[in-house]
């Protein structure tokens, strides 16, 4: 069994091409996404994975166990807990860290809140004060690479980020000083102080996650699937009532079949109308999807049109 | 078939990946032409396209008919908009019941030379915008000479604003003719490998982009989609050159310390105790089980050996192509590491300390002769003394200027010294292992994009341009 994927013949001008066996367009976004695995194991001292639970942090987890078959995903794994967890997603990280024999490193906005050394914001949401505790775990740990999920397709400043992003001591991106990326040739060099983010799934989009996921049969978090919960409106989201996340008195609290795009703090992460039970049924309900998974889902990136890039220039995934 | 049911198809679908780049400037309607892709291919979302209608009104674009401006679905930063500038290439995503692609957006007004070679460096296909009332200028012949020196497999020049000639196909003609003698002049199409296609588009109103337009009945070719679904990415050409060519970026030997999860699956541990495989990505051609190798290493004389096994994640395979990503196992145990080359025996030439390239200059701090480098080839990166710049491309005449510095943007022949020998081949026949970065060893940053040439009389490749 190869991993081609053999089209036949469709038309007779096809035919010079149809000879050959092509690689489909997943197989192809995986070997980049390998190369650059590896590419940056090979040339860095100390790289680590930033992984959420969230289900690009899964596929860049997986893309790594294929890298390095059979030997063990050779770094750990960081993920920064903003403390507005869903419970079912922390319990699926730890699993994750022990079926694959990782280490995992805890960047926690809460004890940063507690030391008074970050202070919660004024709508609750705790998304972007997970830069402070990022930072300091890449220093502490001394990370020089710190590979994250981020994805072109998100996002009009990811569009233009590299693979390999260079930061300076502060984490800072700055959009008009990036090198240029040449061939499949990755220029990872940098200074004491500086570190590099690399986006191996760059070229990714949204539905080539899902059916990576089903393709390979990728475990996710329950979330991701409908299920029954008890939700609330709130800009124009169903936010999930928990712990961190209580309606307002005039916020009616109903029971809805939801499911979630993106995973990230409770507090801004809205939930999605969906009967979509399997990894199938979401493959297709993405596929016909009229609203982008950050503009139906992410309160944080609503606040303001460059929202992402302020957030990034400050040293964000 | 209703527009649900085709996009739930195009997600279903198993379908290739084609990149392509686009170039020229803004007054070209570059930004409405990539808008228009977007747009017409459904790849632009309802919360993104009442955002640029809101921009769009707020603008008053379009006046009483309320009108978007699809250039604005390439709108970029806050940073450009603030400065009315672009700052570089912006990826795109769209996709097709056939393929996906992915499009380099690259800004053509300033610093065009250094963002299309960036876009053009992994482009299957570069579409370039020429405005029909303009015929070709200077720019196109700068952007088609960076194309052909790049090498990029097809070359696509889309005529736009077409309806602003009035559908002329005398116009067209022209411009046609004017395109297919550049391209001769340059060589474009001289080796069988890139070619020139020439379409006639409006970008504002949709004419051939994604449809045949019935406004240009004299024009029987397809709209540009159909061409972008169509042409062979490189990736399918290089895959059947015979000369396999595999940068090893590491040596996976787990040593015990096997994945727990694949101990967990069955994997048998005491058989994989002394697993040893050189894991890389194939740039060039494929190989199979029992191929004969060639081990290009740094201090070594070639080695010949035979493929025992390519593993990709637990999977054995029989064979592999560009650009898999997989793990090869060799017969002899003999010594490999990062840097080295595993090629089909007998098609590659001696590794060389001496250095022919043509050099993109891509840094605003110039290049002079004596400088100390830095040069990255494949996976390896090596020290390299600039000994000499010998002369700079005049982009519009095709002509070589005698120069003794290159600048930001400045594209010129020069030669280094290596400090140890690389298995560099000529770019023109080989665009992996043909291409190399210059990076500063002082910041890290990278210099020039280098193009590797025939040692001076080696072969008859000087009547390419540089």
């Amino acid at each position: 069994m190869s991993t081609y994927t053999t089209e036949e013949p469709t038309q007779v001008t096809d035919a010079a091409v149809s000879t050959s066996t092509r690689l489909s367009s997943l197989d192809t976004l995986e070997s980049e996404a390998i190369h650059i695995i590896r590419e940056v194991v090979a040339e860095f001292e100390r790289p680590a994975l930033l992984f959420s639970g969230g289900k690009d942090s899964v596929v860049m987890l997986h893309l790594a166990t294929k890298a390095f078959w059979p030997g063990k995903v050779p770094f750990p794994v960081l993920h920064v807990d903003t403390g507005h967890n869903f419970p079912e997603v922390i319990d699926f990280r730890d699993r994750t860290v022990e079926r694959l024999g990782l280490k995992l490193v805890v960047g926690s906005v809460q004890e940063f809140i507690d030391r008074g050394e970050l202070a919660e914001r004024a709508d609750g949401t705790r998304n972007p004060l997970q830069t402070v505790p990022l930072l300091d775990a890449i220093q502490r740990n001394k990370f020089d690479a710190v590979f994250g999920g981020g994805r072109r397709d998100e996002d009009k400043a990811r569009a233009k980020e590299r693979i390999l992003s260079l930061r300076d001591e502060f984490g800072q991106w700055d959009p008009r000083n990036q090198r240029p990326e040449l061939w499949n040739l990755y220029n990872g060099r940098h200074t004491v102080g500086q570190h590099v983010r690399a986006f191996p799934i760059s070229n990714w989009t949204e539905l080539d996650i899902w059916r990576y996921i089903e393709r390979e049969n990728i475990e996710l978090p329950s979330l991701y699937y409908a299920h029954q919960r008890e939700v609330f409106a709130r800009d124009g989201m169903w936010r999930a009532v928990g712990e961190v996340s209580q309606p307002l008195p005039h916020e009616e609290v109903i029971t809805k079949t939801v499911r979630y795009r993106t995973v990230g703090d409770m507090s801004c992460t809205g939930a999605v109308e969906s009967d979509a039970y399997t990894v199938a049924d979401v493959v297709v309900e993405v596929a016909a999807s009229t609203l982008t998974e950050r503009g139906a889902t992410r309160a944080d990136d609503r606040i303001s049109e460059a929202a992402m890039e302020d957030r990034k220039k400050d040293g964000y995934f | 078939m209703s527009t649900e049911t085709a996009l739930i198809e195009s997600g279903l679908r198993e379908s290739t990946l084609f990149r392509f780049a686009t170039a020229g400037s803004v007054d070209d309607g570059k930004s409405t032409l990539v808008g228009r892709l977007l747009h017409d291919s459904k790849a632009i979302l309802a919360d993104q396209l009442d955002a640029v209608a809101r921009t769009s009104a707020d603008r008053g674009f379009g006046g009483d008919k309320g009108g978007i401006d699809l250039a604005l679905l390439t709108d970029g930063l806050r940073a450009e908009r603030e400065q009315g500038i672009t700052i570089d290439v912006a990826y795109r995503y769209f996709a097709t019941d056939r393929r996906s692609f992915i499009l380099a957006d690259c800004p053509g007004h300033v610093q065009y030379t250094k963002n299309t070679v960036t876009g053009a460096s992994t482009a299957d296909a570069v579409v370039v915008l020429i405005d029909a009332r303009k015929g070709v200028l200077e720019q196109t012949r700068r952007h088609l000479s960076v194309l052909q020196l790049l090498r990029v497999a097809h070359v696509i020049v889309a005529v736009n604003k077409i309806d602003l000639v009035d559908f002329s196909e005398d116009v067209f003609r022209a411009i046609e003719a004017d395109v297919q003698q550049v391209a001769r002049d340059l060589g474009i199409g001289a080796d069988g490998i890139s070619d020139v296609l020439v379409v006639p588009v409006s970008a504002l109103d949709g004419d051939n982009v994604v449809d045949r337009s019935v406004r240009t009945p004299w024009y029987s070719g397809p709209a540009l989609l159909e061409v972008l679904e169509t042409l062979p990415a490189a990736d399918e050409l290089e895959s059947h050159l015979e000369s396999f060519r595999f940068p090893v970026q590491l040596v996976i030997r787990p040593q015990g310390a096997l994945a727990p999860d694949a101990v967990a699956g069955g994997l048998d541990a005491e058989a994989y105790r002394d697993y040893r495989a050189y894991a890389g990505q194939i740039t060039e051609g494929s190989v199979k089980v029992g191929d004969q190798v060639t081990v290009l290493s740094p201090g070594h004389e070639p080695r010949n050996t035979t493929v025992t096994g390519i593993d990709f994640a637990g999977r054995e395979l029989e064979e592999a192509a560009a650009p898999q990503s997989v793990a090869i196992r060799l017969a002899e145990e003999i010594d490999i590491a990062r840097g080295d080359t595993i090629a089909a025996a007998g098609t590659v030439a001696d590794s060389t300390a001496d250095l022919y390239a043509s050099l993109c200059w891509l840094s605003p701090k110039p290049l002079r002769e004596g400088a100390k480098v830095l040069v990255k080839h494949g996976t390896r990166t090596v020290q390299a003394l600039v000994r000499n710049v010998s002369g700079k491309l005049d982009l519009g005449t095709f002509n070589v200027e005698e120069a003794s510095t290159l600048e930001l943007n400045d594209i010129g022949h020069a030669q280094l010294r290596l400090a140890a020998p690389l298995p560099v081949e000529n770019y023109q026949r080989h665009r992996r292992t043909g291409a190399f970065l210059v990076i500063d060893p002082l910041d890290g940053n990278t210099l020039a994009a280098g193009l590797v040439k025939d040692h001076p009389g080696d072969h008859e490749e000087e009547r390419y341009v540089i």
